[in-house]
């Protein structure tokens, strides 16, 4: 009866606001076919900016690490600038300029204050570096020599080895099966004319999103944009990345490393962008373990059991299924007892669906945070470059709450029993021995 | 030339010709002792809340080092009100974010939700104050949680297990020799009664700071807070005993030899921090040093020893001005292949000894200012982070005023100023300094045979 009560108030609460509206995104193209958004904020005169590239790891083919040397090689030189006269540039004004790279996306961006002598200073750096990096060969061995510094040191942790392990058992031979940052033995084959031909493919106006979101006007944003990819060749979309080849059995792997903790990842590939299952999938997972401090399997693992400090799990939607993927890490001799529980709890989950009253509570978590989602330019930033480069209604913000409200505790146990088999899950174990109690 | 021009013209900006005005702290201090700062930002619908306890982990005596940390654990285990895990379930289905973190000088509580919902914070932040329960169940499954943090953190990681040898090493008998989650054989042995004791000890009204930024109005969180805390008694606060760092005699130096797949090194220089220093421009001036070493990639280190040199694949120098305690000035840097960590030292010394012989140059000090004065606009984008300076300020024992100070402080740098805390602080005899030595990893993939679903 109070759970019935409950939820009318939400309903009604949420109709009560139907026209505020989350942010307003605006939208256009460039002449040369790039696609831009911009919100205006006030309130401080500063401006975050960020150029966008289908050209994450994903378009690495099988020079793995491609992408992210590419990216990582930007700022080393452009035009007639090196790397210590582009950061100089940067660092004169107080602006924050950073190259990075995810699994689908490759981007630059730029955080600045926006009066003009600074703003401008900072915006053709960033011109210069988009459209005519230098890829020197002295720039590129250094950077490559790090790059192959910082795999080597990625043997020494067990998280990232484990998380490399978990993402081949998932995806195979797939563009998202291999590690953004690469391996050592295809790193080590690259040539300065790689990451070139990779840049000159990629790094294309027809391949560019233009992320705004600050303190200009719309007609200074029109500028800006044009300013930052207008020297682009217009290039061409890569063809759409292969959709994922899902797993057709489970799978368990150990790998033996010398630490204290094993670390445990249980998944599959789970949901893509435009998923229409993806709020069902979105809310039941916040109710199994994407809930930060209350959820079941923080219950079931840490808060009865003291199993492990951080039990979760998530799904990160991408281009294609990005994984499910449920995580702990535990003293190495009680790896099979946490590897139980987060079993079970997963199979309950799927078996069973949430209750009446944990999809309540959930809800009121999700929707009653909602304005917490983008209360900051930068996290707002990155919603909007979310929206832009998978293309999302740009109504997405302002129809969240709608949609995480038409979830049913139906539709999220339906959605879960289609889309996370227990028969098909993979399942990585690293750590030491499971007999040598430690201590 | 170029540099100099911008920076005139960062500091004729309206918003920096106001930033006194900007800032706009509310202050209140309650009968029983509690201190509430205010700070409104309208621009979201949004406000955090954190309450700040005067105690970390440089507050421990030997034998029950992270204790503070366990403490913070155990406060989201029931009240006299509220079972365990209540606290957790009522700011979620409330919209609310929440955690709390330890470090050395302090434990904070916080929670971000829409700022309509502030006395649902209020409210149960209050009640844990002073109500807490403490049950020795809780305890021992919280204490197996402490221990897998620590693993997570600190034991599978070679450069934090150096890091914390390294502090052990560098001071003598200040507090800051202790790891913030404790060691080992300490957390394995705290009793109900060790907690039990800290939380009579340390949370207390008059040993907090509640510190709120968002859209607020600062006379109804100043009636939210007499109406939710008003009530609790304060304590006696017995003074805590000062710990004061023995006068370093020479340098020192460690091996630390860990299965690790890099060499790595760590140095630090024994200084004074904002809060004991004699002249606090000396503070500033340390502040300034660090920029001039690494306030960016244009920085010397990065751009002498990553690009110039390339001896370092990674290279760092850090300083906390706002430490309680004087702490480390402290470099710390990754070979390049081919190189160790002995060039990293010869390396990063002769930086320091051109910083004793030379001024540093005018648009390095111009740099540094523009980024001060550029961050204090970004720093603005975040009230979790406003919320956080005013908060561990105030905690330490300075003033949150030093916010406001800041930007104008590091302004008055000189160039003079900064060679002469070279001079007088980054000496050898000041000097601690580790070096990891990497042990071979061993290990291998065995793959266990494919099953037919995980039951």
């Amino acid at each position: 009866m109070r759970i019935h009560l409950l939820s009318f108030m939400l309903v009604a609460w949420f109709f009560c606001n139907p026209a505020q509206a989350a942010a307003k995104i605006e939208h256009w193209q460039t002449p040369q076919g790039s696609r831009v958004y911009y919100v205006h904020t006030e309130g401080l005169p500063m401006v975050d900016i960020q150029v966008a590239f289908d050209a994450g790891s994903a378009r690495d083919g099988y020079q793995f690490g491609l992408s992210a040397l590419t990216s990582g090689m930007l700022d080393t030189g452009a035009g007639q600038w090196n790397a210590d006269q582009i950061a100089q540039r940067f660092e004169s004004v107080g602006a924050q300029f950073g190259s990075s790279i995810s699994i689908d996306m490759a981007s630059v961006s730029l955080r600045t204050l926006t009066d003009k002598p600074l703003f401008d200073k900072a915006l053709e750096t960033m011109q210069v570096i988009l459209t005519s990096p230098s890829f020197n060969e002295a720039d590129f061995q250094r950077e490559k020599n790090r790059t192959l510094a910082g795999l080597k040191q990625q043997e020494e942790s067990p998280a990232e080895l484990a998380s490399i392990a978990f993402y081949k058992a998932l995806y195979g031979d797939h563009p998202y099966g291999h590690s953004a940052s690469g391996e050592i033995v295809t790193v080590s084959g690259f040539e300065a004319a790689d990451l070139r031909s990779f840049y000159q493919k990629y790094y294309v106006a027809a391949n560019a999103m233009v992320v705004i979101v600050g303190d200009l006007s719309r007609q200074q944003a029109e500028q800006t944009a044009e300013t930052l990819v207008s020297g682009l060749p217009v290039g061409q979309k890569p063809e759409p990345l292969p959709e994922v080849v899902m797993p057709v059995k489970s799978g368990k792997q150990h790998i033996d490393f010398p630490s204290t903790q094993t670390h445990v990842l249980v998944g599959m590939p789970g949901t893509y962008r435009k998923d229409p299952d993806y709020f069902a999938l979105y809310v039941g997972n916040h109710i199994l373990g994407g809930g930060g401090l209350v959820s079941k399997l923080f219950e079931e693992v840490r808060e009865k059991r003291g199993l492990a400090y951080s039990a979760s799990s998530s799904f990160a939607p991408m281009f294609r299924k990005g994984p499910f993927t449920v995580s702990l890490q535990t003293r190495n001799d009680q790896t099979g007892q946490a590897l139980d529980v987060l079993n079970k709890t997963l199979a309950g989950f799927i078996a069973q669906g949430p209750t009446e009253a944990e999809l309540i509570a959930a809800k009121k978590n999700i929707t009653g945070g909602f304005a917490m989602r983008f209360d900051t330019n930068k996290k707002l930033a990155s919603y909007v470059s979310m929206i832009g480069f998978y293309q999302m209604p740009l109504d997405y913000l302002d129809t969240f709450q709608q949609n995480v409200e038409k979830v049913t505790a139906a539709s999220v146990k339906d959605a879960f029993k289609r889309r996370v088999d227990p028969q098909l899950m993979q399942t990585i174990t690293l750590g030491g021995s499971d007999k040598k109690s430690e201590k | 030339m170029n540099n100099r021009l911008l920076c005139a013209a960062l500091l004729w900006l309206p918003v920096f010709a106001s930033s006194a005005a900007a800032t706009k702290v509310s202050e209140h201090v309650l009968g029983n002792g509690l201190k509430v700062l205010v700070k409104e930002d309208h621009r979201s619908p949004v406000a955090v809340s954190q309450v700040w306890y005067k105690v970390g982990s440089s507050y421990e005596p030997g034998g029950i080092t992270g204790i503070s940390h366990m403490l913070e654990h155990m406060m989201f285990k029931g009240t006299d009100k509220h079972a365990a895990g209540e606290f957790s379930r009522i700011v979620a289905e409330n919209g609310g974010e929440e955690n709390a973190f330890t470090g050395e000088d302090y434990t904070a509580y916080f929670q971000t939700m829409e700022a309509s919902r502030l006395a649902v914070s209020f409210e149960l932040e209050a009640d844990r104050m002073r109500n807490l329960h403490l049950l020795a169940d809780e305890l021992k499954k919280e204490l197996q949680v402490v221990t897998e943090e620590r693993r997570m953190r600190t034991d599978d990681n070679p450069q934090a297990k150096m890091q914390e040898h390294f502090n052990a090493m560098a001071y003598t008998n200040s507090p800051y020799r202790n790891p913030v989650i404790g060691w080992p054989s300490d957390i394995e042995n705290y009793k109900v009664e060790d907690l039990q004791a800290w939380y009579q000890r340390w949370y207390a009204p008059n040993n907090a700071t509640l510190v709120v930024v968002g859209d607020v109005q600062p006379k109804a969180v100043f009636a939210l807070a007499e109406k939710y805390f008003a009530g609790l008694k304060p304590s006696e606060l017995k003074p805590l005993k000062p710990q004061a760092e023995v006068e370093q005699v020479g340098v020192r130096k460690m091996t630390v030899k860990l299965p690790a797949k890099l060499p790595y090194l760590v140095m630090g220089y024994k200084v004074p921090v904002l809060k004991t220093v004699q002249h606090e421009s000396e503070a500033y001036a340390l502040e300034v040093l660090a920029g001039v070493l690494d306030g960016g990639s244009s920085a010397r280190l990065e751009s002498g020893l990553v690009r110039g040199k390339q001896i370092a694949v990674s290279v760092g120098a850090s300083y906390s001005l706002t430490s309680r305690l004087p702490t480390l000035f402290t470099l710390e840097a990754t070979p390049a292949e081919g190189k160790t960590v002995w060039n990293l030292e010869s390396a990063l010394k002769d930086e320091i000894t051109k910083l004793q012989i030379n001024l540093v140059e005018d648009d390095e000090l111009q740099r540094i200012k523009a980024q001060v004065l550029a961050k204090a606009v970004y720093e603005r984008d975040s009230g979790f982070y406003q919320a956080m300076q005013l908060g561990m300020l105030e905690t330490v024992g300075l003033s949150w005023k030093v916010v406001d100070e800041y930007v104008e402080k590091v302004n008055q740098v000189t160039a003079e100023q900064v060679r002469e805390v070279a001079r007088k602080y980054l000496i050898e005899d000041k000097l601690s300094v580790a070096y990891l030595e990497p042990l071979p990893i061993t290990g291998n993939i065995t793959e266990t045979k494919t099953t037919k679903g995980v039951r």
